[in-house]
């Protein structure tokens, strides 16, 4: 009689409910909910009743496309990203291959990373304001300090302007974000095998070889990882846009995460069109996630899945030999 | 002759390896203006915060500290902008949400590692593919559930939430994964511990590393958050200090320069504080989370 083996499994679904339970709640739901009212007629501050379009089902979602605003909102959500994206990138490449180049160790790496991440760290909402205020008109330092340079002659109106705000929204996301890069550029170099780097000297190569040649393709991966996590949240774009100069001027910052925020919530109680701009929104989101999700999957996992099943059929047609 | 082949071998690497001095000045001098971009901005407003309206009204930018800090903060007496209340409900907010959402996310992990169950693969699965599912895309249905069950105001909803973190779950497993040795676990059923008093005394001792670094992250974007607490909280004593902030653009501040700055520094003087005493900490865990992913 041996001793009888207790199965535990039952505790991996017990230690799960929590997450099961608060994730149907407070996502599930909200999402599910969220689709149905995109195909209602739910508007209005107290309205709380929807009721499925009769005539034309797709009603919201027609709209929602045919809105000039949209439109003009999902192309502004674009372009400032790749406005921040493209210099925030070069930065972090350029600060990357300067502090993990062995041949010129810099001095104060340390402060210089600390203080390059500082501003991801503190609000947006702070942030939007704070330059709103040094961007002020009249008076603000930034004019203060064109004018004390001799740059200008009197104080300038910035924010009036509509290429103004894009680049200075663009410009935010670039400050508040280009040391995160930079620190996941950096750790992505350091988990490099050394006598690659030894073997590129040894060969002649100098520095801008080095990076370019050997650098740049280990770190595919994670590059590929900043580029996409970069993506999914420049297409939620929302506290800086909306507290710098709430969408404008004359729409110029409306991203499309702020589109829906004022469909909804900012007077309008349009409920049913702002799901379904939510939701179009979800869907281009989820192309990328899956993007990610199929960039990192774990491919030692994968390569010992393919192993096993692989040699359960090698037993299978060993054993129909036999037979 | 040995000798020889080493001098000759070492040569070009010796040459690459001096330093270039105008190579090394430009790239400090970058760093430097780089370093100054970020930090200035918060010298300005630590400064600005204690200078008169006039005084700004002259000149906006200056390095030195005035003596009007007093007067600034007296702007705010008896207004909607109140730092102590955004502050308080900011810290417990914050400090619940992370705490439930470490706690279960180190559960939920525990749950995908220790454990040989049917759905366990189909369930880490599902928790990698909701991972980015940005909050906001849930916002209508998720505020409209809040209004008809009359939790709008209501922090719970701010903070219950966080019990399903995908992104930490993912992080914890991965952390799990490389350090639980489940001949622990195993001794520790022999002595005739339950499944959950193992993990309460066993395995979180074990992932105080993990729950550090994801603490910290957690914390600092629940308090940043602005979407949810923003639609959901409209009486003035329940607002966090995202909300708090976005107070601080209406017409009553307009020309109190000062009060504005003061408000402003006042609300990332608890982040930046974080911040120095835990930098290290921080930014080890972005570049830990990157080599993860």
């Amino acid at each position: 009689m041996g001793k009888k083996r207790i199965s535990y499994a039952k505790w991996g679904y017990i230690f799960s409910i929590p997450f099961v339970v608060a994730f149907a709640l407070f996502t599930l739901y909200p999402i599910v909910y969220t689709v149905f009212i995109a195909f209602t007629d739910l508007k209005g501050a107290a309205n709380t009743t929807p009721h499925l379009l009769k005539d034309d089902i797709l009603k919201n979602f027609k709209e929602v496309l045919a809105t000039s605003q949209f439109k003009q909102s999902f192309g502004n959500t674009w372009k400032i990203w790749i406005m921040n994206f493209i210099p925030q990138m070069g930065l972090a490449l350029l600060l990357t291959a300067w502090f993990t180049d062995n041949r010129s160790k810099i001095k104060g790496q340390g402060l210089f990373k600390v203080a390059f991440y500082m501003p991801n760290i503190i609000t947006a909402a702070t942030v939007a304001i704070m330059f709103n205020a040094f961007f002020g008109y009249p008076i603000g330092p930034v004019n203060d300090l064109l004018i004390r340079f001799h740059f200008v002659d009197s104080a300038q109106n910035f924010l009036i302007k509509k290429a103004n705000g894009q680049n200075i929204v663009a410009f935010i996301q670039f400050w508040m974000w280009f040391g995160y890069t930079m620190i996941t550029l950096i750790s992505g170099v350091i988990g490099i095998d050394p006598s690659i780097f030894e073997a590129a000297e040894m060969d002649g190569a100098n520095r801008v070889q080095t990076f370019i040649y050997v650098t740049i393709p280990s770190i595919r991966t994670i590059l590929l990882f900043s580029l996409v996590t970069s993506l999914i949240g420049g297409l939620n774009m929302f506290d800086i846009p909306l507290l710098f100069l709430n969408g404008g001027p004359d729409n110029a910052t409306l991203t499309t995460n702020v589109f829906i925020y004022k469909q909804a919530f900012s007077g309008a109680y349009l409920y049913n069109r702002a799901a379904a701009a939510s939701l179009i929104m979800l869907c281009i989101i989820v192309v990328f996630s899956s993007l990610l999700f199929w960039l990192m999957r774990d491919r030692d996992a994968e390569k010992a899945k393919k192993l096993r099943k692989q040699a359960i059929k090698e037993a299978k047609l060993k054993a129909k030999g036999v037979a | 002759m040995a000798e020889v082949a080493t001098t000759k071998l070492k040569k070009p690497s010796a040459i690459n390896k001096r330093k270039n001095p105008i190579y090394m000045t430009v790239i400090y001098i970058v760093c430097i203006i780089l370093l100054l971009l970020c930090l200035m901005p918060f010298w300005l407003l630590l400064v600005n915060a204690t200078r008169s309206s006039v005084e700004i009204q002259t000149h906006a930018v200056s390095l030195i500290p005035s003596k009007y800090l007093q007067n600034n903060w007296k702007v705010f007496q008896g207004k909607d902008f109140n730092v102590a209340v955004g502050f308080k409900n900011s810290l417990i907010i914050s400090t619940c949400a992370t705490a439930l959402a470490v706690y279960f996310s180190s559960l939920t992990a525990y749950a995908l590692t220790a454990y040989e169950w049917k759905l366990r693969d189909g369930f880490f699965g599902f928790i990698m593919g909701v991972m980015m599912i940005p909050g906001q895309v849930t916002s209508i249905g998720f505020y409209q559930m809040c209004y008809k069950l009359h939790l709008t105001n209501n922090h719970l909803m701010l903070i219950l939430p966080s019990i399903a973190a995908p992104m930490m779950v993912f992080f914890m497993r991965q952390y799990l994964q490389a350090s639980l040795s489940i001949e622990i676990v195993e001794s520790a059923r022999v002595d005739g511990a339950n499944e959950f008093f193992t993990f309460n005394r066993i395995v979180l001792p074990i992932m105080k590393p993990a729950m550090a670094t994801q603490a910290i992250f957690s914390f600092v974007g629940s308090w940043n958050n602005l979407f949810t607490p923003m639609i959901l909280l409209t009486k003035n004593e329940l607002k966090t200090m995202p909300v708090m902030v976005s107070l601080l653009k209406g017409d009553i501040y307009r020309t109190e320069y000062g009060a504005i700055y003061l408000g402003l520094f006042l609300t990332v003087l608890p982040l930046i504080i974080i911040y120095l005493l835990l930098s290290r900490y921080i930014v080890a865990g972005v570049a830990l989370g990157a080599v993860k992913g």
